[in-house]
C-alpha cells in the first residue's frame, strides 16, 4: 500500500503574539513546526504502513527550507521525502496550492491514499486537501477520527461531524484529512534520526512538475489579500475587587444580559 | 515579486516589524525580502517612504465577471434540521444581495426536508432550489459537490455562502476547485466594496493574531464559508413571497464513491459547540474529571454547553468534539466562561472572538486574564457553587 502524506512548515504557534504596544507580530525567536495535524496524518500513515506492507512518501510545497519538515517525517517512520519549491509558488492561495501539489503528485508514480491534517495552524483554511483529491479525481472525507480497517482496496472510518461522526466506507485510491484524535504521533527514534540524516530529499522546481505559469503562485491564485490589520482590541476590563462573594455579585451583574 | 526600491528605502524598518512571516529584514541600511514572502501586501501599506512595490501578474484565471449575478446561499439539513447557520447565511445574504441589487436564493439539499423551504422564504430567500432526495439523506461530499456544482454553472450566481460547519468546509472546497473560484474559509465579517462591487471577505488568520481582507478579482463566483454565530439572522416574516422551485438531481450526480454506514449522534451533551450561545469551558484546573461535574452544573444553569481546553481533553476527562483551540474547534459563542484554563496562545485562538469572555482561575498571572472582560481570581471550587447560586437567586426575584 502506498501512501502519500502532504504537511506543511508553520510558524510554532505558542511563539506567534502580537506586540501590544506596536499591534505587530513579534516574532523573535519564532520556531518553524510541522504543522500539528500533519503529524497526525504522518503517524496514521506509518501505522497502515506497518500493517499493510508498501512506503510512505511525504510531499511538502515551500520554501527550501521546508527540508527539515520532510526530513523530520523521514525519522517518524516515512520513506520518502518529496519537496516541491520554487520562487514562482510564492503568494500561492488554497487553489494554487491544491494545483502545485496535483501537479507534484503526477511525476511521482502510483499511490493508493493520500493523507492530510485536516488544516494547517498558519493559515486554517482546511481547503487544500479537498482541492487536491478534486484535481486528482479521488474521492475524499475530511476531519477522520479513526480508522475502523482497512484492506487492499478499501477502508473503513469514523468521520467527525458537528453533531457526533459518520461511519463512511471509501475504496482507494482516496484522500482523507485527519484531525488529532485519530492517533498519537510517534517521536523519532535515533534509527530514524540517522536515516533521516541520510536520506535523499528529491527537490521539483515549476518546471519539473510542469506546472501552467498562471496557475501557480500569486498570478494563479484567484482570491488574493487586499489588506492585513490587527484584530479589535477588545473592551476595557472589568476588575473586580472585594471578597470572592462580592466578586461573584458583581459578576453575576455583568452577566445579567446572558440570563 | 516584491520589489524593493533602494533609492526610496531609508532602512527604517516597519516593514520588518509589520511583516507577519518574517520575509523582510533591514540589512546595512536596505530592506531586503527572503523566500518567506507570501505577498500578502501587509509591509506596503506602512512603507511611509513608498519603497516597497508589488507586481501582480493578472494571470489567466479572468472570467466573464459581469456575467454571474445574484447571491447563493447553501443551506445545510441534516437529521431533520436545518442548521442555524443557514438563517445566519440568509441574514448576511440578504444585505450583501440588498446591496448589489440582486435576488438571494438558497439552496437546500436534503431528504424529506418538509416545510423549511417556506421556513427560508420568510428568513430572507427570493428563491429556494430544493434538491430533495432520498440519496441525500446522509452527507456525502461528491454528491454534494456534484449537485451544487451544476446548479452554479447553469445559473452564475455572482457570491456563494456555506456556513463553516463540518459539512460546508468539506464540500464547498471541492466545488471552488471544480469551478476555479476563489474561496476564503471561516469569514467573520463579509461586505460589498462601493466602486466596484467586489465581495471583500474577512477572515482571522494566525490563529486570530491578525486579520485579513481577501478578494477574488478574477473569478467568480466569490465563494466563502461563514463562522457560525458571527452574523445575525433577519427577524422571520411569515407573509414574505418567495418561489421554491423543486430540483431533480441528475442521476449521474447520485453516484457516489463514498458509502455512509452508521450516523452516531453524540450522546453525551451538545458537541457541537461552534453552534452554542454560551460556553463553559473547563481547563487543568479543574483538577480532574470529576471537576466537570462542576462545569456542568454551570452549563445548566446558564442553559449553555460545555468546553474544553486541550490539556483536559488530552487526559481523556472530556471526548475531542468538545476542545476549543488550535488543534480543536473555533468557536465565536456570546459568553465564553473559562474556568480553570490558563490561556495558552493556542486556547485563545479558538475562543477570543466570544462576544465577552468570563475567566475563573487561580493563577492571576495566567495570560486569560489578558483576554478576559470579566475575571475573578480563585479556587474555582469555591467560585462556581457560589455563581450557580447567585444566578438561582437573582432568576427567583
Amino acid at each position: 500500500m502506498n501512501i502519500v502524506v502532504c504537511v506543511k512548515q508553520v510558524p510554532d504557534a505558542k511563539d506567534v503574539r502580537l506586540d501590544p504596544k506596536t499591534n505587530t507580530l513579534a516574532r523573535e525567536g519564532v520556531e518553524s513546526i510541522m504543522n500539528p495535524y500533519d503529524q497526525h496524518a504522518l503517524e496514521e500513515a506509518v501505522r497502515l504502513k506497518e500493517e499493510m506492507g508498501g512506503e510512505v512518501t511525504v510531499i511538502t510545497m515551500g520554501p527550501p527550507q521546508a527540508e527539515e519538515v520532510l526530513r523530520l517525517a523521514i525519522s517518524c517512520g516515512a520513506d520518502k521525502g518529496v519537496l516541491v519549491s520554487d520562487r514562482a509558488f510564492a503568494g500561492s492561495d488554497t487553489w494554487a496550492t491544491a494545483y502545485t501539489l496535483a501537479k507534484a503528485l503526477n511525476t511521482l508514480g502510483k499511490y493508493d491514499l493520500i493523507l492530510c491534517g485536516k488544516q494547517a495552524i498558519d493559515g486554517d483554511t482546511a481547503q487544500v486537501g479537498p482541492g487536491l483529491a478534486m484535481r486528482m479525481d479521488i474521492p475524499y472525507l475530511t476531519c477522520v477520527q479513526k480508522v475502523r480497517s482497512v484492506d487492499g482496496n478499501s477502508l473503513v472510518v469514523e468521520r467527525m461531524m458537528d453533531d457526533g461522526y459518520d461511519v463512511v466506507e471509501v475504496g482507494f485510491p482516496a484522500l482523507l484529512t485527519v484531525v488529532k484524535d485519530i492517533n498519537e504521533p510517534r517521536v523519532p527514534s535515533l534509527k530514524g534520526k540517522m536515516k533521516a540524516k541520510k536520506a535523499e530529499i528529491k527537490k521539483l522546481s515549476a518546471e519539473d512538475i510542469q506546472a501552467d505559469p498562471s496557475s501557480i503562485g500569486l498570478p494563479g491564485s484567484p482570491t488574493q489579500v487586499v489588506k492585513v490589520f490587527p484584530p479589535m482590541p477588545r473592551g476595557e476590563r472589568a476588575v473586580f475587587s472585594g471578597t470572592i462573594d462580592e466578586q461573584v455579585e458583581q459578576l453575576v451583574e455583568k452577566l445579567k444580559p446572558y440570563l | 515579486m516584491l520589489k524593493i526600491n533602494n533609492e526610496l528605502c531609508i532602512g527604517c524598518g516597519i516593514c520588518e516589524d509589520q511583516c507577519a512571516f518574517a520575509a523582510i529584514e533591514v540589512i546595512d541600511g536596505l530592506a531586503v525580502v527572503g523566500d518567506s514572502c507570501t505577498l500578502c501586501g501587509a509591509c506596503i501599506d506602512a512603507c511611509e517612504p513608498g519603497a516597497l512595490i508589488l507586481e501582480i501578474d493578472d494571470g489567466n484565471l479572468k472570467t466573464d465577471l459581469d456575467s454571474w449575478s445574484g447571491v447563493w446561499v447553501f443551506c445545510e439539513f441534516r437529521q431533520g434540521a436545518l442548521a442555524t447557520v443557514s438563517l445566519e447565511l440568509l441574514g448576511i445574504g440578504k444585505k450583501l444581495a440588498d446591496q448589489r441589487r440582486v435576488p438571494l436564493t438558497a439552496v437546500l439539499l436534503g431528504s424529506n426536508t418538509g416545510k423549511i423551504a417556506d421556513q427560508l422564504v420568510g428568513y430572507g430567500a427570493d428563491t429556494v432550489y430544493r434538491v430533495d432526495h432520498p440519496e441525500l439523506e446522509m452527507f456525502t461530499e461528491d454528491r454534494y459537490e456534484k449537485i451544487l456544482t451544476r446548479l452554479i454553472k447553469k445559473h452564475r450566481p455572482e457570491i456563494v455562502l456555506a456556513g463553516a460547519t463540518a459539512i460546508g468546509r468539506s464540500f464547498i472546497p471541492g466545488i471552488a476547485t471544480s469551478l476555479d473560484a476563489g474561496l476564503t474559509a471561516d469569514c467573520t465579517s463579509l461586505e460589498i466594496r462601493e466602486n466596484d462591487g467586489a465581495l471583500l471577505q474577512t477572515r482571522p488568520a494566525f490563529g486570530g493574531n491578525i486579520m485579513a481582507t481577501i478578494e477574488c478579482p478574477r473569478s467568480r463566483p466569490q465563494m466563502a464559508t461563514v463562522r457560525p454565530k458571527v452574523m445575525k439572522e433577519n427577524d422571520f416574516d411569515a407573509d414574505r413571497k418567495g418561489e421554491v422551485i423543486d430540483i431533480l438531481p441528475d442521476e449521474k450526480d447520485l453516484r457516489s464513491r463514498i458509502k455512509v454506514l452508521e450516523t452516531v449522534i453524540a450522546k453525551q451533551g451538545n458537541v457541537n459547540i461552534q453552534e452554542s450561545d454560551i460556553l463553559i469551558s473547563g481547563g487543568r484546573g479543574l483538577e480532574s474529571e470529576k471537576g466537570f461535574e462542576l462545569i456542568r452544573k454551570l452549563a445548566e444553569t446558564l442553559n449553555a454547553d460545555v468546553a474544553a481546553s486541550r490539556a483536559v481533553v488530552d487526559a481523556g476527562w472530556i471526548p475531542y468534539p468538545h476542545q476549543v483551540g488550535q488543534t480543536g474547534k473555533t468557536v465565536a459563542p456570546k459568553l465564553y466562561v473559562a474556568c480553570g484554563i490558563s490561556g495558552a496562545v493556542q486556547h485563545v485562538a479558538g475562543m477570543q472572538s466570544a462576544e465577552a469572555i468570563v475567566a475563573i482561575n487561580r493563577d492571576e498571572n495566567a495570560p486569560i486574564f489578558d483576554v478576559a472582560d470579566f475575571g475573578i481570581v480563585g479556587d474555582l471550587n469555591e467560585i462556581i457553587p457560589k455563581l450557580i447560586n447567585k444566578i438561582e437567586e437573582y432568576r427567583r426575584s
